[in-house]
C-alpha cells in the first residue's frame, strides 16, 4: 500500500484535516464553557432580578426585620425568620450527617473487607438516589408520629423531622467522599502509626483523619450545601410559616420552602412577589457559594501544606 | 528550527564528519542530523546527535536508563509533539525525498503513516484481533473488504502469529499472552507496510520464550522494513541488530556494526557499558 | 534502657524485668476495647442508616402498595382519590426526560471529552472546572429561579416541557460531565499513543477509542443523572409546573406529513414528583395513599436505575483489563 507523501503545509488534504480537527475542537471547547454561561446566568437573573426589591426594601431592613411576609396586606420583608429555618434545619442534619457520615467511612475504610465494602458503598449510596420529595412523604407521615411517641408536644409540621430525615439523606454524600479520601491515604502511614504500638482507633483519629483533611473538608461541605439547598423535604414536612426557628419542634420555613410555596400560587412576573423569590434565591446561592469557596480555600491550604 | 543544509546532501557528508563510522555501501532510510532536544520543562536531553539509518537494516541504540534513547526514537515519529512545548532542534530526514520530518511544515500524522512503532509495553486495543490489526488501514480511509482481510492475514503471518490465533480472530486482543500481544502490536504496526519501524525496548515485559520469537521475528523482517531499535539488552543488540549506537547521558559516544561495536568499541565508555560495568 | 540499668533508679526497670508493665497492659485492655466499641458504632451507624432505607420502602410499600394498579396508571387525577392517577404524570415525565437527556448527554460528554483530552493547562480551563465544580454546589432551586427568568419569560418559552427538560438538562450536567472525565482518565495512555502511532488523528482517536472504551463509564453517569433528574421537584416548581393536568401532550409522532411534530413541547405537564408532592400536602388521607403509591413507583425506578448503573459499572471494571 503505498502511503501519502509528506505533503506540503498549504495542501488542500491538510487544510482540510486541520480544520476539521479544529472545528471538533471548537465545538467541543463551546460545550464545555456551557456551564460557565450556565452559571452567568444564574447570577445575572438573579441579581437582575432582585435589583428592583431593593428598590422598595432598604438592605439594613432586609438584614434587620425579623418578619418576613411580602405577600400581606402589610408586607414585611425581613429576611431573618426564613434564615433562621434554613440554618436550623442544615444545623440538625449536620449534626447527625457529619458524625454519622464519618464513622461509617472510617468502618468501610479501616475495618470492613474489601467484599464487604464493595456491597455496602452503593447500598449506602442508593440513600442519595431517593426522590427527596418521597423524603419530605416519610418525614411527615413516618417520622413526625414516631417521634410524637417521645415527644407528644411535636407540632404535626416540624423542623426537627425535617432536618433529622435530610441528615440521614446527606450520610451517603459525607461517607463516600470521606472514604474515598480515608483510602488514598498511604498505607505506609498507617504502618508507621501501627509500628508505634497505636491502636486501630489512634490510627484512624490521629493519622488517618488528619491525612485525609482536605478530602473530608469537601465532603463536609458537600453535605453542608445540600442541605442548605434541600428544598422537598422542608417544603412538605416543616410547614410553611416564615417565623424565627429557634424552637425545632415547631413549624417554620427556610428560603427554598419559600421559594417553592410563593411558586405554586400564580405570580405576575414583575411583582414584588415574584422580586421577593429572587431575593431569595440569591440570599441561598451567596451563602452555598461562599461555603464551597471556604472549601476550596481549606482544601488548596492543606493540600500545600501537605506536599 | 534548526534548516542548515539543503535537501539533496547526502548520507556521506554527514558519515565524513564521523571517522570512525561504517563504510555507506547500504542506502541510506533516513538521518539524523545535530539533533538536540528539550522537553517544555527546558530540561536538555539530547546533544547534536547524528546517525545514519540504512534501508533494510537493524539499527539498535543502547546506553543506560536516561540516556536518551528512547527520547531519540520518539522523535522519528513525532509522538513528543502529543505533550505541551517540546523543543526539537536539528533535523531527521527521511529518504528518498529528503524532507526534514521534524520541521514545522511537516504534519506529525504523516510522518506516523510512513513510520510505525512498537512500545515497550504490549498496547493491543481491547478490540478484537482482527480490528486491532485493520486499524491502521481504517484510519487511512481503506474500506474494501477483502483487501483488509487480506493485509490482516498477510500482516498476522509476518508477525509470526497466523496460526496461533487464524481461529479465534473475532476474539478480545487482551485475551492474548503478553508476548503474544507484542506480536499483535508488530503486527499492527506492519500492516500499513511503514518505511520505517520503531521498537521500543520490545521485549522488557516478556518471558524469555516470547522475547526469542520476537528476536527472530525482528530478524526476519527487515527483508522488508528498516529497523530502529532500543533494547536494554546488549546480547539482543548484538544479535539482532547490524548496526548499533551507543548513547550516554544525551551524546552519541559510538556508532558503528554492531560486530564492531561489541568486539572492538574504541570509546571507553562504551566498552566499560558493554563489560558490564555500569548501566 | 542501658542507661537506666547503670543509674540503678528505683523508678526505672530492672534487668530482665518486662517493659510491659501493668499500667501498660491495662491501656493496651482499654484501646482494645475502644476499638472494639468504635468498630461496633460504626456498624451501628451502617445499620441505622440501612433501617431507614428500609423503613422508608415498607412505609411506602404497605400504604401505597395496595393503591398501585393498572388504573392507576391509566387515570388522570381527580378530586375523588380513589379515581386518581398518574397517567399525565408519568406520561410528563417521559417527554421531560426525553428532553432533559437531549440536553444533557451530548453536552456533557463533549465538555468532558475536552476537559480531558483537549483542555491545554491554562486559566481558561481552571476557570471552567472552578465553575462546574460550583455548578455541582448550587442549589437545584436556583436552577430554577434561572430557567424561570430566562427560558419562561427571557425567551418565551413558556412553562413548557421544554423549559422543564432543558432546566433538569443543565441541573445534572455537572454529573454528566464529572463522570465522563473519570471513565475517560481511566483509559491508559499506552492507547492513546498506540493510536497515533498508527496515524490517527485526534478526533481518529477519541471517537475509535477513547469513547467506546470509556463508554460503561460514562453510561453509568448518564443513568445516575437521569435517576437524579427523574425525582427533581423544586425546580420544576419554581418554573410552574401545574399540579393538575387532565390531558396529554400531543402525539409526536403524525399520521400524515410531516409525520413528526413538536408540538408536545411547549405543551404545559406535570411529572410523577410534583403530582406526589401534591397529594401528600392534601390534608385528606385517602390523598396520601395515592401519594405513597406514587413515591413507591418513583422510588422504585429510580433503584432500578441505579442498580443498573452499579451493574453496568462492575461489569465494565471487570472486562477491560489494560
Amino acid at each position: 500500500m503505498k502511503v501519502a507523501a509528506l505533503t506540503a503545509a498549504n495542501h488542500p488534504i491538510r487544510k482540510w484535516r486541520k480544520f476539521k480537527e479544529s472545528a471538533i475542537e471548537a465545538a467541543l471547547f463551546l460545550a464545555a464553557a456551557s456551564s460557565v454561561f450556565v452559571i452567568f446566568g444564574i447570577i445575572f437573573i438573579l441579581v437582575s432580578e432582585s435589583l428592583p426589591f431593593f428598590g422598595h426594601v432598604s438592605l439594613v431592613e432586609f438584614l434587620t426585620e425579623t418578619e418576613w411576609s411580602p405577600l400581606f396586606e402589610n408586607p414585611r420583608y425581613g429576611i431573618l425568620p426564613l434564615l433562621s429555618g434554613t440554618l436550623v434545619s442544615t444545623m440538625i442534619a449536620i449534626s447527625v450527617a457529619i458524625p454519622m457520615g464519618t464513622i461509617i467511612a472510617s468502618y468501610l475504610s479501616e475495618y470492613a473487607n474489601e467484599k464487604a465494602r464493595e456491597i455496602l458503598k452503593p447500598v449506602l449510596e442508593l440513600l442519595a438516589a431517593v426522590p427527596t420529595v418521597v423524603y419530605g412523604y416519610f418525614a411527615l407521615l413516618f417520622v413526625t408520629p414516631l417521634l410524637k411517641t417521645f415527644l407528644p408536644e411535636l407540632s404535626g409540621f416540624n423542623i426537627l423531622s425535617a432536618g433529622l430525615v435530610m441528615g440521614v439523606m446527606i450520610v451517603p454524600y459525607i461517607s463516600s467522599l470521606s472514604e474515598d479520601a480515608m483510602r488514598a491515604v498511604p498505607n505506609h502511614l498507617r504502618e508507621g502509626s501501627y509500628a508505634m504500638g497505636a491502636s486501630k482507633f489512634q490510627t484512624i483519629f490521629r493519622v488517618v483523619i488528619p491525612a485525609s483533611f482536605s478530602g473530608m473538608t469537601s465532603a463536609y461541605i458537600l453535605g453542608i450545601s445540600r442541605a442548605l439547598g434541600e428544598t422537598m423535604v422542608v417544603t412538605v414536612a416543616a410547614g410553611l410559616q416564615p417565623r424565627m426557628a429557634w424552637d425545632p419542634t415547631q413549624p417554620a420555613a427556610t428560603i427554598t420552602a419559600y421559594i417553592v410555596q410563593v411558586s405554586l400560587g400564580d405570580l405576575p412576573h414583575g411583582s414584588i412577589g415574584y422580586q421577593s423569590i429572587y431575593v431569595a434565591g440569591l440570599t441561598l446561592l451567596v451563602i452555598t457559594l461562599s461555603f464551597n469557596v471556604i472549601g476550596l480555600f481549606l482544601r488548596k491550604r492543606f493540600q500545600e501544606s501537605e506536599n | 528550527m534548526m534548516t542548515t543544509s539543503t535537501l539533496d546532501s547526502t548520507a556521506s557528508s554527514a558519515l565524513a564528519a564521523r571517522p570512525n563510522g561504517p563504510s555507506p555501501s547500504q542506502e541510506l532510510r533516513a538521518e539524523v542530523r545535530n539533533l538536540s532536544f528539550f522537553y517544555a520543562t527546558g530540561n536538555k536531553v539530547l546533544n547534536s546527535v547524528s546517525l545514519p539509518i540504512y534501508e533494510n537494516k537493524v539499527t539498535a541504540l543502547i546506553g543506560p536508563s536516561g540516556c536518551g534513547k528512547t527520547t531519540l526514537l520518539r522523535c522519528f515519529n513525532r509522538m513528543h509533539d502529543l505533550y505541551g512545548k517540546n523543543r526539537y532542534d536539528g533535523e531527521i530526514l527521511l529518504f528518498p525525498e529528503g524532507k526534514n520530518l521534524l520541521g514545522d511544515d511537516i504534519d506529525p500524522m504523516e510522518v506516523r503513516m510512513r513510520i510505525g512503532m512498537v512500545f515497550q509495553k504490549p498496547n493491543p486495543f481491547p478490540k478484537s484481533i482482527f480490528e486491532n490489526v485493520a486499524y491502521g488501514l481504517r484510519v487511512r480511509g481503506v474500506r474494501k473488504k477483502s483487501f483488509i482481510q487480506e493485509r490482516v492475514e498477510w500482516s498476522l503471518r509476518h508477525a509470526g502469529l497466523w496460526k496461533e490465533v487464524k481461529d479465534r480472530l473475532t476474539d478480545l486482543a487482551t485475551s492474548l499472552s503478553g508476548g503474544q500481544q507484542q506480536r499483535l502490536c508488530i503486527a499492527r504496526a506492519l500492516a500499513t507496510e511503514p518505511e520505517i519501524l520503531l521498537l521500543d525496548e520490545p521485549t522488557s515485559a516478556l518471558d524469555p520464550i516470547s522475547t526469542g520469537h520476537i528476536e527472530e521475528l525482528v530478524t526476519e523482517l527487515k527483508k522488508d522494513v528498516t529497523i530502529v531499535m532500543v533494547t536494554h539488552n546488549m546480547h539482543q543488540a548484538s544479535r539482532c541488530s547490524d548496526y548499533t549506537a551507543f548513547m550516554y547521558l544525551g551524546d552519541l559516544i559510538e556508532y558503528n556494526h554492531s560486530t564492531e561495536i561489541f568486539t572492538n568499541p574504541r570509546d571507553k565508555r562504551t566498552e566499560s557499558y558493554i563489560t558490564g560495568r555500569f548501566g | 534502657m542501658a542507661d537506666a540499668e547503670q543509674t540503678n533508679d528505683p523508678t526505672k526497670s530492672k534487668v530482665g524485668e518486662s517493659i510491659l508493665t501493668d499500667l501498660v497492659l491495662s491501656s493496651i485492655r482499654v484501646r482494645k476495647w475502644i476499638d472494639f466499641a468504635f468498630m461496633v458504632v460504626g456498624l451501628l451507624a451502617l445499620l441505622f442508616s440501612l433501617i431507614t432505607l428500609l423503613a422508608l420502602i415498607l412505609d411506602l410499600v404497605r400504604t401505597g402498595g395496595p393503591r398501585v394498579s393498572w388504573d392507576f396508571f391509566t387515570s388522570f387525577p381527580s378530586r375523588k382519590a380513589m379515581k386518581a392517577g398518574i397517567l399525565s404524570a408519568w406520561v410528563g415525565s417521559l417527554c421531560v426526560m426525553a428532553v432533559t437527556s437531549l440536553c444533557a448527554i451530548p453536552l456533557g460528554i463533549a465538555a468532558g471529552l475536552y476537559l480531558e483530552e483537549y483542555s491545554k493547562k491554562n486559566w481558561i480551563t481552571t476557570f471552567i472546572e472552578l465553575n462546574i465544580v460550583n455548578l455541582a454546589g448550587v442549589p437545584s432551586i436556583t436552577f430554577g429561579l434561572m430557567a424561570l427568568g430566562i427560558f419562561v419569560y427571557g425567551l418565551g418559552m413558556g412553562q413548557s416541557i421544554l423549559t422543564a427538560g432543558l432546566t433538569l438538562g443543565l441541573l445534572v450536567l455537572p454529573i454528566v460531565i464529572v463522570t465522563t472525565r473519570e471513565a475517560i482518565r481511566s483509559v491508559p495512555n499506552s492507547i492513546r499513543e498506540a493510536s497515533f502511532a498508527l496515524g490517527s488523528s485526534k478526533w481518529q482517536m477519541v471517537r475509535h477509542h477513547i469513547l467506546p472504551y470509556s463508554s460503561g463509564g460514562i453510561l453509568t453517569g448518564v443513568i445516575i443523572s437521569l435517576s437524579r433528574a427523574i425525582g427533581e421537584t423544586a425546580p420544576l416548581i419554581t418554573i410552574g409546573a401545574l399540579t393538575f393536568i387532565a390531558f396529554l401532550p400531543p402525539s409526536p409522532v403524525n399520521e400524515t406529513f410531516p409525520f413528526v411534530n413538536f408540538q408536545w413541547l411547549t405543551e404545559p405537564f406535570t411529572v410523577l414528583p410534583i403530582q406526589m408532592f401534591n397529594w401528600v400536602s392534601r390534608p385528606e388521607k385517602e390523598f396520601h395513599v395515592n401519594a405513597a403509591a406514587t413515591g413507591l413507583i418513583l422510588l422504585m425506578m429510580t433503584l432500578v436505575m441505579n442498580g443498573i448503573a452499579i451493574y453496568i459499572r462492575y461489569r465494565f471494571r471487570r472486562k477491560l483489563k489494560w
